[in-house]
């Protein structure tokens, strides 16, 4: 079903977000095409969780426009906010899963919301989520604080599939996570991406996660984006650009 | 999948035939499996019945649009006559989705979820029988903590190592009473106001109004006072201590404050039941003296008795006896209620309910142990004969 090149996914243009009066973004332009990863890295406290939370709708950026899916996210009524979010998924730090429910209703929470399905389907369905992202099947009875930092990450992304999204945001996948299972991550997030063909939006500082996943960079520096791949960045001469991949970790880590 | 950026508008409505010719079963389905219309295709594939036939062709070629929702109802269909012991030789699928399938099929090893349905009675009686353990377990626990915090406190009056932190209690004080005497007061006024209107409009039947200021004064300063001060701080300091210390546990700043060698009774427990336990007999006084001014205003307004005539009354009615009743089991209450509020925060785990949960329980607790301590009292002193 290969179309000529589709509208982007997502598309800002002249983003600007000011938090507690300091400017963040700096008219942000960005296209994310269908079917790709793209991955937003910059130095702490530059705004990538803001950015991604003015793509999803958890906060209004103060000029500029965001369309996600052809839509303008930014004038948007409430419903058709909700319409257009069964079609994404966001996986939060941390999973954010609710803590007073187990996995399997976790993962349940939006087929509930948004579907008819009976339990029984509905159960099915979060054990076929669950298998999807390599959690074992006792996880679906456990509440999230029996499960370890890689499992919840794992048990968020289960919820965040539910639906069947074309788009996943994906806030610090790797974060927190020992070296095996960040690498366990990177692949399902690589394999779900061609199975299911989703475009994935995703904030990182993880540069093996950068290097194993990502089809192209968003750099975030001095207020703008620079976009490009990993090898278009590295010849860029932008200082922070130039110590984020050309210092000792940024070495080890492309260098295999 | 479909590469078209309004995926909804594009979603065509599944559709599935059957056919039975001979021995063979054919079941053709295509259309948008997705998991939108799975709702809808759930059932019917659950009916589906093949009959004495013993081979089953499948013929998926139809589908459109596929995600893994729908994916797994076709995988399942197939296993399910698999399972039958019906053979399923023909699974025609798109090429496009032959991997998504596989996949599905593949690692298809977890058993549907079970998510216990408690409606029984059994479970009924289960949740009876788990609640009362609970609350066994509960008081061993609180009389088990309460050894503790007193050995604690025993230990920092008789041999002092620097373990009372002065300026955590002033601090404390600040909180749990002078924070407090606004609403404390207000409250203590308009009940003052509504018992002299009670009594009031009862005895003037029998011209004995001027007794109402004895009824007044009796029952602010020995019962009500205190008893109504202990519930509002033990909703409102009660209630903020469980929450403080639960929100630090979940913080793991309990952990941090052991690891650097703090002794959690010492930091957050003692400075808060010191505060509360020299706060509360304060309040209580404040509170008694705010409930008989709402009477004296009562009177003078309903009864027309002027304020010289409402003291003299006061004054034969009741004795520094009659508040010191009531002011002695002001420490008594306020330490139940830090310690409730201080243990129940200790007892927080690490989520978002439990503070919550837990919270409640000790305001709950708090309340309940001050009444009944209350009563305790009341029996005492009558034997005493106070």
């Amino acid at each position: 079903m290969a179309e000529a090149p589709s509208e982007p996914v997502i598309r800002l243009r002249g983003v600007v977000n000011r938090v507690g009066g300091r400017l963040l973004h700096d008219h942000v332009d960005l296209d994310v095409n269908r079917g790709e990863i793209l991955a937003v890295v910059g130095g702490s406290g530059t705004g990538k969780s803001v950015l991604l939370r003015s793509i999803v709708g958890l906060m209004t950026p103060s000029e500029g426009s965001i369309e996600v899916l052809g839509r303008d996210v930014m004038h948007m009524s409430e419903k058709e906010l909700r319409t257009l979010q069964m079609r994404w998924g966001v996986l939060f730090q941390d999973g954010a899963l609710f803590s007073s429910q187990t996995v399997a209703e976790n993962i349940q929470v939006p087929l509930r919301e948004y579907t008819t399905m009976s339990q029984r389907l509905m159960n099915e369905v979060a054990a076929m989520k669950l298998s999807m992202v390599g959690l074992p099947e006792d996880a679906a009875q456990k509440h999230p604080s029996e499960l370890s930092g890689g499992m919840r990450k794992r048990a968020g992304l289960a919820r965040a599939l539910a639906l069947e999204p074309e788009l996943v945001f994906l806030d610090e996948p790797t974060a927190g996570l020992d070296p095996i299972s960040a690498n366990l991550f990177d692949e399902l997030v690589r394999g779900l991406q061609k199975s299911l063909n989703l475009t994935v939006f995703m904030v990182t500082h993880d540069l093996d996660t950068l290097k194993a996943t990502a089809d192209r960079v968003a750099v975030l520096v001095n207020r703008r984006l620079k976009i490009g791949t990993i090898d278009e960045l590295r010849n860029d001469s932008d200082p922070w650009i130039q110590e984020y991949f050309s210092g000792p970790r940024g070495r080890a880590a492309l260098a295999s | 999948m479909g590469n078209s950026d309004s995926a909804i508008e594009i979603d065509t409505r599944p559709w599935l035939d059957v056919e039975q010719r001979g021995r063979t079963f054919y079941l053709t389905v295509g259309g948008s499996w997705t998991v939108r219309h799975a709702a809808i295709l759930d059932p019917q594939l659950r009916a589906l019945e093949a009959g004495h036939a013993s081979d089953v062709e499948i013929d998926a070629s139809g589908i459109d649009r596929l995600d893994s929702t729908g994916g797994w109802l076709l995988v399942r269909t197939k296993m399910t006559f698999e399972a039958a012991g019906i053979r399923v030789p023909v699974f025609k699928t798109p090429e496009l989705y032959t991997a998504l399938l596989a996949s599905i099929e593949r690692e298809h090893i977890t058993p549907p979820v079970s998510i216990e349905e408690r409606v029984t009675l059994a479970a009924f009686l289960e949740r009876i029988g788990r609640a009362t353990h609970n609350v066994a377990i509960q008081a061993v626990g609180i009389i088990g903590y309460l050894g503790h915090v007193t050995l604690e406190w025993l230990e920092a009056i008789y041999a002092p190592r620097g373990n009372l932190r002065v300026t955590a209690i002033v601090h404390q004080i600040e909180e749990v009473g002078i924070n407090a005497l606004p609403i404390v007061g207000l409250l203590m006024f308009l009940i003052g106001i509504v018992l002299a209107y009670q009594g009031a409009d009862q005895l003037k039947r029998f011209d004995l109004e001027i007794l109402t200021i004895n009824a007044l004064g009796i029952g602010v300063l020995r019962e009500i006072g205190v008893l109504f001060t202990a519930i509002i701080i033990a909703g409102r300091s009660g209630s903020a201590f469980t929450a403080q210390i639960g929100t630090m546990k979940v913080n793991e700043e309990l952990d941090a404050m052991q690891t650097i060698g703090l002794n959690v009774v010492d930091v957050l427990i003692l400075p808060r039941i010191i505060a509360l336990v020299i706060a509360l007999p304060f309040l209580t006084f404040y509170a008694d003296i705010m409930a008989l001014i709402g009477g004296a205003v009562m009177c003078y307004f309903d009864l027309g008795i002027t304020i010289p005539e409402y003291i003299r009354q006061l004054h034969t009615a009741v004795g520094v006896n009659t508040l010191l009743v009531g002011l002695i089991k002001a420490p008594v209450f306020a330490y139940v209620i830090a310690m409730v509020g201080c243990y129940e925060g200790m007892n927080v785990e690490r989520n978002a309910a439990s503070v919550g949960k837990l919270t409640t329980r000790s305001v709950v607790e708090a309340v309940f142990l001050v009444i009944v301590l209350d009563a305790g009292f009341s029996v005492l002193f009558s034997v005493l004969g106070i």
